[in-house]
């Protein structure tokens, strides 16, 4: 039936966008394409061809994470007789356009026509797929040369067919669209003609391989293809984690411990048991915090539709042992963390004598600045459909990490990776929640307990009450002027619960992902920085959010330069161009002990303030910075390099005389290397600007006596469209030749926060150093 | 039993009449086109319409909708070509797209009350649903294409 290898009923069974309608596409520049065959007289002139050699290659970190990349075409790419080449999209689509994006680089490097191609998700299966986990804005970055191997292996594969069919010589073959040519006769074969003999031959070696000269893409890099899932998504056939339905499942909701670290004590089921449709109500069981991402146990509800368990849940009589954290309390932590950054810490970068030099200071500027913690609230709440049959377990679940989630359903059953199938749906959204899978790990524990199919839903509460949520953090930095007004010494302390926490107990310091986001990688030009990292003990589940540790880290750094600048009298934008410096490489500081570069060589992805100059002067130029304001308006600047990108964003704001606070307008400028979708670039720095404006604005989870205090959208809301940034124009800086491919899905965050406070000072003089801002514009 | 038509279709339900109406499409018709996203009509992912207007179905009892029309996003159009979906797709709106069968069918009963909404009237008359990828941009300017055609 199909080619080169059968993608096996894993790919292709299952979960229910796996349907025909996969890989529907508009917008489609397909007409475009047989036009261009037309004007040129029906011949079909092949793309040239570099060898893979005369590429800029370059070194990325993909190798090093785990199971690697595979760039087996076979794998990756089948084409059926009737000329329909499918290609597995082996990255989770949580919004950023990668189920799109990776199959698109095979099909230009291939030569597929895009309307003739379908799109077909891969289940959890690292071995095969190589790495799977979806985060860390990696996806671009890893596979875009070895989608293209992938591409080009099978393009050579199928030149090699037609050779042999034609008995000539393969130097004489040439890829057209969707169909190979003999160039003395014309003769030309469909890729579907071809998909069998194709399917026979041994891939190419690596080394051989001939990739397309970037000119000549059809895709990549061209912005005109739309989402596969698009059609579906408007229609309401776009396949969620809620939307598989087995025959028999029961719907379950379950009620966790409202306190991290806490445990079930007795409960009471017998309201919840008289609540119609609810058949079952029984103790789940948890893992002692930290855990990683075992389930955090409760009780659970076991009923015929969800409208019911959440009802019974409602009914439920809990008494909980709320453990060691039922103390915690944001207020009093808060002075904790404001303490501690106070007095020194463990150094964690120390370039000269920073402490002398502040001594020595001509002068000091002070910057404290917090940030509370966050809930990711995507809009479809965590939830997982499991079934069990016969030992062996299969689900269907939004996740970020199917591998990952593969191995640790194999470990929490005790049963092998080869039982467990984890199909995985679109993602409702993830922002680094669903990287999680404690929400699978639930459905599954029940699905084998009660031996039915299962669907655990959580709700928007359970969202908000059970996140691993963004960290809170505390950042103090001193800057020392000299007479000049030059900064001559920067210490930067930051005191923030890490991520460590959830896999390792009274982890108190964090680690180098989060010392590398914005600390001990500022790049500035000063001759002393000192960083330094006070303990901070977590009493709660703590995450990654979007961007993570860059958010708190940009906030300050961008805030500080911008608050040098008013004591200088100075135009923001220059200081930040004269701290930034000269155009050049700046190397990892000695005295940084595991220093991170988002898990990149620097020699491919090294700091360059060339790049990071550049996006400021564009955003600036783009912007009208300095251009004259109506009253009550104020521009902001902010930069910040993370995830191996460069983005500077300014935002205008406006304050009216009671202090409301809107954004008429956002400009963004990214760099991120070589890229394949501009079009879905731009909805990403759309989103950031949307997503930094609620961080910014409204965005807080507090904790008293170990319970989040927040629910829902009303308590904990984001930003809705009447408030939103008006308009937000993208500026993508064209990637210099031989500049890899970088981040796009989390650093338009980071700049966001300082650039609208820094905007807020311009218009109103009011230097906002505690987020969020909530009412404190209010006149 | 409470009789309801849902896309044309006559339903029936012998259940507690209590159960909103949303899990009533989702789990027991499969409905699954309509979202939840909240439970208390604060997201607007649920969104329906129901005798024409648009209605939060996760807080809307079944019973309360006994003997009336219901239309969800699978209704919405025989085609799925309806002027608001076919502006969603012109413009690119969706990232995750998790929400946007509650925006489009929320945009859909704006346009029947307001032919030709100003930027503000979008604005406000969107304001109940939340997109957490932040579309908004893209919204408000589909809404305008569907009511527009530019």
């Amino acid at each position: 039936m199909t080619y080169f290898q059968n993608l096996g009923e894993q790919a292709s069974s299952g979960q229910t966008s796996s349907s025909p309608t996969l890989g529907r596409v508009e917008n489609v520049s397909r007409r475009g394409l047989f036009k261009g065959a037309t004007a040129l007289g029906g011949l079909v002139l092949a793309a040239s061809m570099l060898p893979r050699s005369a590429m800029a290659a370059y070194a990325t970190g993909a190798g090093a994470m785990p199971h690697g990349v595979v760039t087996d075409p076979r794998v990756f790419v089948s084409i059926a007789p009737d000329g329909i080449v499918t290609i597995v999209a082996h990255r989770s689509e949580m919004g950023t356009g990668v189920r799109t994006s990776l199959p698109m680089i095979v099909a230009d490097e291939m030569g597929a026509d895009w309307a003739r191609v379908r799109i077909v998700q891969a289940p959890g299966d690292e071995a095969k797929y190589g790495n799977q986990d979806t985060d860390g804005s990696r996806s671009t970055r890893h596979y875009l040369l070895p989608m293209r191997e992938i591409g080009a292996s099978a393009r050579t594969m199928l030149e090699t067919a037609a050779a042999q069919r034609w008995k000539v010589p393969v130097s004489e073959v040439k890829t057209g669209v969707h169909e190979v040519v003999h160039d003395g006769s014309g003769r030309r074969l469909g890729f579907g003609e071809l998909a069998a003999d194709a399917s026979k031959l041994t891939v190419p070696a690596a080394e051989t391989l001939r990739l397309k000269d970037p000119k000549e893409f059809r895709l990549i890099g061209k912005g005109a293809v739309s989402i596969t899932d698009l059609r579906d998504i408007t229609t309401g056939k776009a396949g969620y984690g809620a939307d598989v339905r087995l025959p028999g499942m029961k719907y379950v909701v379950i009620a966790r411990p409202p306190v991290t670290g806490g445990k079930m004590v007795s409960f009471d089921p017998a309201e919840a048991m008289k609540v119609p449709g609810v058949e079952r109500v029984m103790e789940v069981r948890g893992w002692p915090w930290p855990s990683k991402f075992q389930p955090l146990g409760g009780v659970a509800v076991i009923a015929s539709n969800t409208g019911s368990a959440i009802k019974g849940r409602n009914a439920l009589k809990i008494v909980w042992d709320d453990g060691a954290n039922a103390k915690y309390d944001s207020v009093a932590y808060r002075a904790e963390l404001e303490t501690a950054v106070r007095a020194p810490g463990l150094v964690v970068r120390n370039d000269g004598d920073a402490e002398g030099a502040l001594k020595t200071a001509d002068k000091v500027i002070v910057g404290e600045y917090y940030l509370p913690h966050l809930a990711h609230v995507s809009m479809e709440p965590p939830v997982a459909t499991a079934k069990w049959t016969n030992g062996k377990m299969e689900v269907w679940a939004p996740v970020q990490s199917p591998g990952g989630t593969r191995e640790d359903l194999a470990k929490t059953l005790e049963i092998s990776a080869d039982d467990v199938t984890v199909n995985t749906t679109l993602l409702g959204g993830g922002f680094g929640r669903k990287s999680k899978c404690d929400y699978v790990l639930e459905a599954a524990l029940l699905a084998r307990e009660l031996n039915a199919p299962v669907r655990v839903q959580w709700t928007r509460e359970d969202d908000v009450h059970h996140d691993y949520l963004h960290t809170v953090s505390a950042e103090r930095i001193e800057a020392g002027l000299d007479k000049s007004g030059k900064v001559v010494a920067w210490r930067h302390r930051s005191a923030a619960p890490t991520i460590g926490s959830t896999f390792v107990a009274d982890a108190k310091h964090q680690i180098p992902i989060e010392l590398g986001m914005g600390l001990i990688d500022m790049p500035f030009d000063i001759a002393n920085v000192r960083c330094e990292n006070p303990e901070a003990a977590a009493h709660t589940r703590i995450g990654w959010l979007r961007s993570v540790s860059n958010i708190p880290r940009a906030f300050a750094v961008q805030s500080m330069v911008a608050e040098i600048a008013h004591a200088t009298g100075r135009d923001p934008k220059d200081v930040l161009l004269e701290l930034i410096g000269p155009a050049r490489i700046v190397p990892f500081s000695a005295s940084v002990d595991k220093p991170w570069n988002y898990g990149e060589p620097v020699e491919s992805y090294p700091i360059d303030t060339g790049r990071l100059r550049h996006v400021v002067e564009l955003v600036a130029e783009k912007a009208g910075w300095g251009r004259k304001l109506p009253d009550g308006h104020g521009m902001g600047i902010a930069v910040h390099r993370s995830f191996v990108s460069y983005i500077a964003t300014v935002v205008e704001v406006a304050i009216d005389k009671k202090g409301v606070l809107t954004v008429p307008r956002v400009d963004t400028a990214i760099d991120c290397g070589q890229f394949v979708n501009p079009e879905r670039i731009q909805s990403q720095m759309e989103g950031a600007a949307v997503m930094g404006l609620s961080v910014a604005k409204m965005g807080e989870i507090s904790f008293k006596n170990g319970r989040v205090q927040q629910s829902n959208y009303d308590d904990y809301p984001v930003v809705r469209i009447d408030e939103a940034p008006r308009v937000t124009n993208t500026y993508i800086v064209p990637a210099a030749a031989g500049t890899p491919p970088s981040g796009a899905g989390e650093p338009g965050l980071p700049p966001f926060a300082p650039a609208l406070c820094n905007a807020i000072f311009a218009a109103t003089g009011k230097r906002i150093r505690n987020l969020p801002i909530r009412d404190q514009l209010a006149v | 039993m409470i009789k309801v038509k849902v896309n044309g279709q006559e339903r029936s339900w012998d259940g507690d009449p209590s159960l909103p109406l949303l899990w009533f499409l989702r789990d027991e018709l499969g409905l699954t086109g309509t979202k939840f996203g909240c439970g208390q009509a604060l997201c607007g992912a649920c969104t329906v319409h129901v005798a024409g207007g648009a209605a939060r179905s996760c807080i809307t009892a079944i019973s309360d909708v006994a003997g009336q029309e219901v239309v969800t996003i699978e209704g919405l159009h025989p085609q799925g070509d309806h002027p608001v979906q076919r502006a969603w797709r012109e413009l690119n709106v969706p990232q995750c797209g998790f929400c946007q069968a509650g925006q489009i069918m929320q945009a859909a009963s704006l346009l029947v009350e307001t032919k030709n909404p100003s930027d503000e009237e979008i604005r406000s008359g969107m304001s109940g649903n939340i997109c957490r990828c932040g579309c908004y941009q893209r919204i408000e300017a589909a809404v305008r294409v569907a009511a527009t055609g530019t």
